[in-house]
């Protein structure tokens, strides 16, 4: 027996030792997300038995005009969370300094990166708040009246990805200054000898260093645009009449609320297939580098 | 360094510059500041719509006390810990063991394998929460903690496997091949060289997993429904509708949420960087 073992560890040992791992990440992400557009084809409350109904969910998802407000806010979100990492890339410019203090002052620029999305919600909800909130003492300053964003359905979406782009700022801050500390100091030494200065010497010589930093940064937010949920579930509940719902919140309510599990299941493909491909996008990048070389 | 260092002889221009800067943050944090000071406000105060000057009196005291003890939120607490550690440690030991697999052995599917972890650490939460959901009701185990830490250990799983593989694949070549030549097995080479290498990787993911799962919302909803298990970040919501007037218990319970990561981020601020910019640029 100990011999066989010690005959075959070299790859039985390996195999063991990832076989945990695998297992509960393929059975429970993995073969879980495929099994949701199994149930995508079903008309199922949940409880009883399942019924096949083929792509009747689908044809009546299009046909929803939920479906294309939930499709509209999610394109809003995605085109607003393009701001952060600008945004963050301008706060890490502003904080590359070395001066005393100075440690101390960017560690609070990243605090609120380690919130939850939940205490993210309750804050700028209070923010927003008409009669009481930050907003409305700064109109008041000015003699006007706060408009109620969260009950307004033309404002709502702007106003819930406002408050979830200040922890993704800090988070495309936390990137972008590692990504100026680690800056090729020759590279600079010899743009500023070439006159380069200010904004010429920005776009030219350290953006291109920041490449891979500013992929990352992209994509993540990307990818953190298109799962919103958190923050729609806290901050308005897809309201007011669902005009803020996103297809993750759609998803859930369908599901959830509404006992529509094979509804849902299709709302969650939907999403699925319009993230697999930027999923695919990052994954090629990732993974690209290494081929070359092995 | 770029910007150009402003220089130490400039002691006003140094001077401006973090005036400039605090004033910045200020801005950048006043929501969190507003909230902070209204959790020391009195009920009275509150009532008044005393909001935004400096409170009349601080109730530091007797407003914390209170929301441990005329709500849930020290269950809530109780949960939250009692979720988050084991996953962290199921984390760790998993991706640990996957992340020297991937990076030190080569077989067929190494790295379709290797992608699907990847590559499902980013998939929307909706795409796979009806099976396991009913994954969860199936074992018996809706609205336990093991459901959670089941699902938070399995998710966290995918994203420290890529943290961990990059890092193991970045020690020196060397040690495995001296290890080798001296016949260690595959478990003596895993436990005697990476496990003493990789402390600084297991401390970052460590505090990187606490803070993903401690804040976790979407499945605290999903898998638990009463009080004896929910976390915090969903017992939070719940205050929030039952405490509608008492906007200071309901701030003092938002700053209680927030003080575990924000307070292990302080502790360990360095692993917290290092690991976030290491995970995701590639090590």
């Amino acid at each position: 027996m100990s011999h066989l073992w010690r005959r075959h560890r070299h790859w039985l040992a390996p195999t063991l030792f990832i076989l945990p791992g695998a297992l509960l990440f393929g059975v429970v992400i993995i073969l879980a997300s495929i099994e949701t557009i199994w149930v995508s084809f079903f008309d199922w409350d949940g409880v009883g038995p399942m019924q096949w109904v083929g792509l009747a969910n689908y044809e009546q998802l299009f046909a929803d005009p939920q479906f294309y407000v939930s499709l509209k806010n999610n394109v809003i979100w995605l085109a607003m969370f393009m701001l952060a990492p600008p945004l963050g890339l301008a706060l890490a410019l502003l904080l590359n300094q070395a001066i005393a203090g100075m440690k101390f002052l960017k560690s609070l620029f990243f605090v609120p990166l380690v919130l939850a999305s939940v205490t993210v919600g309750v804050v700028f909800t209070w923010v927003y708040d008409p009669t009481f909130g930050l907003l409305s003492l700064i109109y008041g300053w000015f003699g006007a009246t706060a408009p109620a964003l969260l009950s307004d359905e033309h404002l709502v979406s702007f106003a819930v990805v406002i408050a979830a782009l200040w922890p993704q700022v800090a988070f495309c801050l936390v990137l972008f200054l590692a990504g100026l500390n680690n800056l090729n100091e020759d590279l600079i030494g010899a743009g500023r000898v070439d006159g380069a200065r200010g904004f010429a010497m920005l776009l030219h010589v350290v953006l291109p260093q920041l490449r891979e930093v500013s992929f990352i940064a992209l994509a993540v937010t990307i990818i953190g645009a298109l799962r919103s949920f958190d923050m729609v579930a806290v901050m308005t509940s897809g309201g007011p009449f669902g005009s803020s719902t996103v297809l993750a919140y759609q998803m859930y309510e369908q599901s959830i609320f509404s006992y529509r599990f094979g509804y849902g299941a299709a709302i969650a493909t939907v999403l699925f297939a319009v993230m697999a491909v930027f999923i695919a996008w990052y994954l090629r990048t990732l993974l690209r580098p290494e081929q070359e070389t092995a | 360094m770029y910007p150009r260092p402003i220089p130490e002889t400039a002691r006003p221009a140094r001077a401006a510059y973090v005036a400039l800067v605090a004033a910045v943050l200020v801005l950048w944090l006043l929501p969190l500041v507003t909230v902070m000071l209204t959790s020391l406000r009195s009920f009275e105060e509150v009532m008044a719509g005393n909001y935004w000057g400096w409170p009349k009196s601080f109730n530091f005291i007797e407003n914390y006390t209170a929301v441990f003890k005329q709500t849930a939120l020290a269950r809530y607490f109780v949960n939250s810990l009692i979720v988050t550690l084991p996953s962290v440690i199921g984390v760790l030991v998993l991706s640990t063991l996957t992340g020297y697999v991937l990076s030190r052995h080569r077989f067929p599917g190494n790295r379709l394998l290797f992608a699907l972890f990847v590559g499902g650490n980013f998939l929307p939460a909706q795409i796979m929460m009806i099976p396991v959901r009913d994954l969860m009701v199936g074992l018996g185990l809706y609205d336990t903690y093991l459901a959670l830490i089941i699902f938070h250990t399995a998710f966290q799983t995918g994203f420290a496997t890529l943290f961990m593989r990059n890092f193991i694949a970045a020690l020196p070549d060397e040690l495995f091949q001296a290890a080798r030549a001296e016949g260690a097995s595959p478990w003596q080479t895993l436990w005697h060289v990476v496990v003493p290498l990789i402390r600084p990787a297991l401390a970052a993911l460590a505090i990187l997993t606490f803070t993903f799962v401690w804040n976790d919302y979407f499945w605290a909803i999903v898998l638990t429904q009463s009080d004896a298990v929910k976390p915090v970040t969903a017992g939070l919501n719940n205050l929030r509708g039952e405490w509608v007037s008492a906007w200071n218990l309901v701030a003092a319970a938002t700053i209680m949420v927030a003080i575990p990561p924000v307070a292990m981020f302080f502790l360990m601020q360095r692993h917290f960087i290092a690991g976030l910019t290491m995970g995701a640029v590639k090590g």
